[in-house]
């Protein structure tokens, strides 16, 4: 039996949400910079040179790199064999999602309903997912989540009988209709499998992924390279101005599910895919 | 890419030589407003009540900032969505707004009222609000305080660059292929 302080998990989840905001992870910043190099028009190049310069100016001055610094997502995945000493283990992670939109001057973007829409002004609650593991480890894994390109995500009950060119499509819909809308160059996470509720929480896992890696399963990892490929060549481009970066990566995670069914979940993230895990 | 120089507030004759594609950088002042602002300006209308602003020849910036740390003017300063405001965008149209910047699509509705009423539509770079915060000099509050991140700010922008997606002739940059 290991024992983690709350006070602990407070400073951690405080810490992480403010790193988040001011930079991005390595393989995103490398992806825009490169992708300057291959972008075809004009305009699509402008923007993404914009993007770099306002990535340096967001680690360098600590401003945020959006103004919209997300709804807190939050992946624990904690073992058996962890004992959590303090207050309440949900409780301490949204003390540290206050603590950090506050002290770290980031937006504070939720409302307390979604009909009465008063804003809670500290960013609370969080959106909390727990994984139990064996073992003591404790990893947390934060992800702001901006809605621009939030509201463009969708997912969709395919019949088996639509097989793998439905999912291709069902993704590049999802990516022509966010257009302009979902801030691109995006990256694109796909859950497919599960149940309903499975195959929404994989799409955002699978934002959660170094854009670097592949899925493990190499005809899913072919569908990644297949999937960015084509939505590179919709022309939507930098900004939706066109071009050829619409997509910085596709990744996709899947999960079984049942006979009659083959959901498809696609969550829609701008450039400023914000994710970073520790581990305590 | 031609690339032009504009003071707001402005009138027709400014807004009609923007052609969609031009490249802009717009200095002057310009007020923010989100979804709970247009919401509550919408309502004050239908009431018969005036708005907190005068929208005439002036332009909205669709944007709620991230706070301002000591010494900053102003924290991170990009567009939201535009879209969310359409069903509030012609009303505005109607009382002499002349310009909105924001990203991403609007609907017919909105277009067919930007030609009537001569308007243009802007999109500044989504995701870049740190770079764009540095070409607002000043801001200050003016309504719907209660609204945190939502309230109306006045600012003063100095070179904001933004493209042409929409010109007042309903030529569109998004529908190009």
């Amino acid at each position: 039996m290991r024992t983690i302080k709350t006070e602990d998990i407070i400073l951690n989840v405080k810490e992480m949400c403010m790193e988040a905001n001011y930079e991005l992870s390595s393989d995103i910043k490398e992806k825009i910079i490169s992708a300057k190099d291959k972008e075809t028009s004009e305009i699509g190049k402008k923007i993404l040179s914009q993007l770099d310069e306002n990535m340096k100016i967001a680690k360098e001055e600590k401003i945020p790199i959006c103004q919209d610094t997300g709804m807190a997502v939050v992946f624990v995945t904690m073992g058996q064999d962890v004992h959590i000493e303090g207050m309440g283990l949900t409780d301490a992670i949204n003390e540290g999602i206050r603590q950090g939109y506050t002290e770290g001057f980031l937006r504070k973007s939720v409302v307390n309903c979604p009909i009465e829409r008063i804003n809670t002004k500290d960013n609370t609650p969080g959106i909390i997912h727990y994984d139990i593991v064996p073992g003591d480890s404790f990893i947390i894994t934060l992800a702001p989540k901006g809605f621009g390109s939030e509201n463009m995500s969708k997912i969709v009950m395919l019949k088996p009988a639509d097989g793998i060119e439905g999912i291709k499509k069902v993704v590049i819909d999802a990516v022509r209709e966010a257009g302009p809308n979902a801030c691109p160059p995006v990256v694109v996470g796909v859950g497919i499998g599960g149940t309903f509720e499975k195959c929404a929480l994989l799409s955002k896992k699978a934002l959660t992924r170094n854009t670097d890696t592949h899925n493990e399963i190499p005809y899913i990892k072919d569908l990644e390279i297949e999937l960015l490929e084509k939505i590179n060549k919709l022309n939507i481009g930098p900004g939706g101005l066109g071009g050829y970066t619409t997509a910085l990566a596709v990744n996709i995670e899947t999960y079984p599910t049942h006979i009659a069914g083959m959901p498809v979940a696609v969550n829609m993230c701008c450039h400023v895919n914000r994710h970073i895990s520790r581990s305590l | 890419m031609i690339e032009k120089y504009i003071e707001v507030p402005f009138d027709d004759e400014v807004v009609k030589n923007l052609k969609a594609g031009d490249y802009v950088y717009i200095t002057g002042t310009v007020y923010t407003a989100r979804d709970a602002a247009h919401k509550r300006m919408y309502e004050a209308l239908q009431k018969g009540e005036n708005l907190p602003i005068d929208v005439k020849n002036n332009c909205i910036y669709y944007l709620g900032p991230s706070p301002a740390r000591e010494g900053q003017v102003i924290g991170s300063a990009g567009p939201t969505t535009s879209g969310r405001m359409d069903k509030y965008t012609p009303s505005l149209l109607d009382l002499g707004l002349k310009g909105m910047i924001g990203k991403g699509k609007r609907t017919p509705a909105v277009i067919d009222s930007m030609k009537k009423n001569c308007a243009v539509y802007f999109a500044a770079v989504g995701g870049a609000g740190a770079l764009l915060s540095k070409c607002i000099k000043e801001s200050e509050v003016i309504a719907y305080d209660d609204l945190g991140t939502e309230a109306i700010r006045k600012l003063k922008v100095e070179k904001l660059p933004v493209i042409v997606v929409i010109d007042c002739e309903g030529n569109n940059m998004y529908c190009i292929e």
